[in-house]
């Protein structure tokens, strides 16, 4: 697969990112060597091999409907950047 | 003009009655304070590990059994990868290649037919947090208690063809989704939510055209009027040699209209890839058998049964059976009332205006359905009028509901004499004081018998039986 400027910039818009300048230059280089190396991989012939999705047999962990409070509001909002005493504030999506 | 025919599918989000989300034991509750319901996982901080909730596998599991479905014995989930604010993680947990239910029906009744509509599938996942747009000019403000809480989506064939075949599916899906406490089917506050895949194309065609999907419809009566103008919009677009793009719309309650909100080429590439940090399910047909036996009656065993057994009209069935609660006290009505009759025009008369009149639900119901078997009773008994019942006996029970209808029948004033004995002195004085009217009945002017009744009923001050005064004095004068 061939890491062109416009499918980075695609990559770009659907995580929220931006590139420009040397850091474009420097992304596509990183993303080049990610799927040259990938595609290493894809040499071998797996057809007839069941893809593994899970590395360990096990099944069904599940937990009872029960709740827990496990942290408070105002340990929630800690990490955020911008907030308020109710809510975390991010850029404006909509106007 | 040409015939145009509309394909409509319908994508349907329930949340489910769970008491904690889908992977963490954060309260489930809709309108706690903002951001109280929240943890680690939820949050989506790195280096935690989800958990999947056992009741929402059961629910879902219980709504694949009666739409028949057919359960994925093994499946897994999957990660869709979008960023937006209001989900923390970076993708929602879903599942992708191995819905838990597949391959089912549910038959809907539109007007007078009956249509059957095909489910391709049910899938466990996750709902998003909230993003609140229009409450401060620079910030969007974000509530995370919703994030995490267990949905299913059902994704219907594209069998429908009309606004109102799709408004009777929904109509039906609430029903089952809330007769099995799978969701509370609120859509206006989002818990059951749904999307409208829409195209037009040629009566007689064989091949689906480009469909657009309509997004933001809160109640059954807009997903009907966005379809019926999206139908609308596209057969135009035909008609005027355009074409139709895939994109997504959005659906503007005010105007009735559509407009788009993104096209195919901002559309988003979810890239989904299996959700490494869940085990996969295992369910047993052990088990399945299980939730099946378990499953209350379904509304449409119940209209059977109203309809065939109980002998209620098609429109009674149908009001009653419209919400489960209401239909619960029914049936308990006719159990303690022995009177299906009686017990439907309580239930969707006098019950049903003072639930409207008061806001309130039939769980609030003061009244106990072995209170309104006693009035109904001394209703057949012909103890007292139906409009006494309705009037007087119900609404002072209402106030006291300690005291029995019997007793308060008597303290109003309301018992109806219906001791033979007692009408008699009463019909014959009236016969003596109205001799010219005998004379008209007698000479064939029948009508003039409702004035000799209504004479008897105010000389009793209006507590005797009526019929039974109709009766007896048909009998004096002939």
């Amino acid at each position: 697969m061939q890491i062109n400027e416009a499918l980075i910039r695609r990559l770009a818009q659907l995580s929220k990112l931006e590139f420009e300048g040397e850091e474009l230059a420097h992304i596509q280089q990183d993303l080049s060597q990610i799927v040259r190396f990938v595609d290493k991989l894809n040499e071998l012939d797996t057809s007839g091999t069941e893809p593994l999705i899970h590395i360990v047999n096990e099944v069904n962990h599940l937990r009872e409907d029960v709740v827990k409070q496990e942290i408070t509001h105002k340990e929630a909002l800690l990490n955020a950047p911008k907030k308020d005493s109710d809510y975390i504030r991010v850029p404006k999506v909509l106007s | 003009m040409k015939t145009y025919e509309a394909i409509i599918g319908l994508e349907i989000h329930a949340q489910l009655l769970t008491q904690s989300k889908a992977f963490c034991a954060d309260n489930a509750a809709f309108g706690d304070e903002p951001n109280t319901n929240v943890s680690a996982i939820s949050l989506g901080h790195p280096g935690t590990l989800p958990k999947m909730n056992k009741k929402s596998v059961e629910l879902a599991i219980k709504m694949g059994i009666v739409t028949h479905c057919q359960i994925d014995k093994h499946c897994y989930f999957a990660r869709k990868n979008y960023f937006y604010p209001d989900l923390p993680k970076g993708y929602q947990t879903t599942q992708d290649k191995t819905p838990i239910c597949t391959e089912g029906y549910i038959d809907i009744k539109v007007g007078e037919y009956i249509k059957r509509i095909g489910i391709q599938r049910i899938h466990l996942e996750e709902d998003a947090g909230k993003s609140i747009h229009d409450q401060d000019p620079f910030d969007t403000l974000i509530d995370l208690n919703r994030a995490g809480v267990p949905l299913i989506e059902i994704v219907s064939k594209p069998d429908m063809r009309s606004a109102q075949e799709a408004a009777a599916y929904i109509t039906e899906i609430r029903k089952i989704v809330r007769y099995l406490d799978i969701c509370d089917g609120n859509m206006e506050e989002g818990s059951l939510r749904c999307d409208v895949n829409v195209s037009v194309r040629l009566k007689g065609e064989t091949n689906f055209r480009t469909r657009t999907e309509i997004k933001n419809l809160n109640s059954i009566r807009n997903v009907e009027r966005a379809i019926e103008y999206e139908i609308q919009r596209q057969t135009q677009i035909y008609e005027a040699g355009g074409t139709i793009e895939q994109e997504t719309r959005n659906f503007d309650p005010v105007s009735g209209t559509t407009s788009s909100m993104r096209t195919k080429e901002t559309a988003h590439d979810y890239r989904y890839f299996p959700e490494p940090d869940l085990l996969p399910l295992q369910i047993e047909d052990s088990y399945i058998q299980h939730l099946a036996n378990s499953l209350p009656a379904l509304p449409a065993q119940r209209y059977e049964k109203y309809t065939k057994e109980l002998k209620l009209s098609d429109f009674e069935a149908t009001t009653i059976l419209e919400q489960k609660e209401i239909s619960d006290y029914f049936e308990e009505l006719v159990k303690v009332s022995q009177n299906p009759k009686q017990s439907a025009n309580w239930v969707m008369g006098p019950i049903k205006t003072y639930l409207n009149e008061t806001a309130t639900h039939i769980q609030q119901f003061p009244l106990t359905p072995a209170h309104i078997a006693q009035i109904i009773e001394l209703i057949i008994q012909d103890k007292i009028s139906t409009t006494a019942a309705k009037e007087v006996v119900f609404i002072e029970m209402l106030k006291n509901p300690s005291l029995s209808a019997l007793e308060i029948a008597t303290q109003k004033g309301v018992l109806q004499q219906s001791n033979t004995e007692d009408l008699k002195p009463l019909i014959e004085n009236i016969i003596q004081k109205f001799p010219a009217q005998v004379q008209e009945y007698k000479n064939g002017k029948t009508g003039i018998l409702g004035f000799l009744v209504g004479q008897v009923m105010k000389a009793s001050g209006g507590k005797a039986n009526p019929k039974l005064v109709n009766q007896m004095m048909q009998e004096a004068l002939n």
